[in-house]
């Protein structure tokens, strides 16, 4: 079943309420043909379980890393992602879009 | 993000109630506006038209990134009739969540309409309940004035961002005046959606299905406000 908002956003209250450290990252803006439109959610906890996309599946490792160190410092960041890299060739995907995401630590 | 905001954010979004989470990028103090809390609001005008089109963004020459968030449109459909049998799973595809209100017993059978909610209820009774809002696509499709004028009375109240019913222009015209000595307002006859759908030619029930839902998608991703 596709997740949706109500399932991404749900999770993340219920992590944190559950008392985890909890990040969710937001995509705030795309260049070209991104794979997931602005405003689209990746929740993520401090075990690294994840809910939601950024992308296609090209660089959501990345933003679980990202996000395991944001709720370690409770610091916010902004990430940008050119989709077209070789990585994203390997997986099939040529979009050539670019993404920057924000990661903030919830609590 | 306080913790507390995010749930007033969710609690938002179970309750059907629009909402825009207003995110400083360099990583200032968050906040949440609702209807209830625009006015006044530092980014007004941005947050307005955020909420008209539905659209997240960053407000242009600044730093500050909303996080729009307007309720899934939902469907109720008068009328357990064959154009609704083949509207029903089409709306479903697109993401409407469909209700069928219809007290013909008849028609309005779980045989008729596997899997989908189907109220045997005169809308006066099954409308109440059904929460219909601004983020609600009403389509009467009986042609009995017994059951949709009282139903089109109710989505008129609601302010449904679509409204539509079946019937010619003759039947249509005979309609408004019913309601309107009913005391509905000039502007809410207007809104009606008479003939239903788009004009594309439709002549089976699945085409004028098509064509409905094509005139429910153009509202709601060129119309809402």
């Amino acid at each position: 079943m596709l997740s949706t908002d109500d399932d991404i956003l749900g999770q993340a209250e219920a992590w944190a309420k559950a008392g985890k450290g909890v990040a969710v990252a937001t995509v705030v803006e795309t260049w070209g043909s991104a794979p997931r439109p602005i405003g689209s959610h990746l929740v993520i906890d401090e075990d690294g379980s994840f809910l939601g996309s950024v992308s296609g599946g090209c660089v959501e490792g990345e933003v679980v890393t990202e996000a395991l160190d944001v709720i370690g410092t409770g610091k916010a960041k902004l990430l940008e992602f050119g989709v077209a890299d070789e990585t994203a060739w390997r997986a099939g995907l040529s979009c050539g879009g670019r993404i920057a995401v924000y990661v903030e630590k919830v609590g | 993000m306080r913790l507390a905001l995010l749930s007033a954010l969710n609690a938002a979004r179970s309750d059907r109630r629009a909402a825009v989470l207003v995110t400083d990028l360099d990583g200032g103090a968050a906040r949440l506006v609702t209807a209830e809390t625009l006015a006044g609001d530092p980014l007004e005008e941005a947050i307005r038209t955020a909420l008209r089109t539905g659209r997240s963004g960053i407000v242009e020459g600044t730093r500050a990134f909303l996080t729009v968030q307007v309720p899934p449109a939902r469907m109720v459909v008068i009328g357990a009739v064959h154009i609704s049998q083949a509207l029903v799973p089409m709306a479903r595809m697109i993401g409407y969540d469909p209700v069928i209100v219809d007290p013909r017993t008849a028609f309005a059978t779980p045989e008729r309409f596997p899997g989908v909610t189907v109220l045997a209820q005169w809308p006066d009774e099954a409308l109440p309940g059904l929460k219909v809002d601004r983020y609600t696509a009403f389509i009467a499709l009986t042609h009995d004035p017994k059951i949709d004028d009282p139903a089109l009375m109710h989505a008129f109240e609601k302010d449904c961002f679509y409204i539509g019913a079946l019937g010619s222009r003759k039947t249509h015209a005979r309609r408004v005046e019913r309601l309107g000595a009913n005391g509905a307002s000039p502007e809410a006859l207007a809104r009606i959606k008479a003939p239903v759908g788009l004009a594309i030619g439709a002549i089976t029930p699945a085409e004028i299905a098509v064509s409905i839902l094509a005139e429910v998608t153009q509202a709601w991703r060129q119309g809402i406000a």
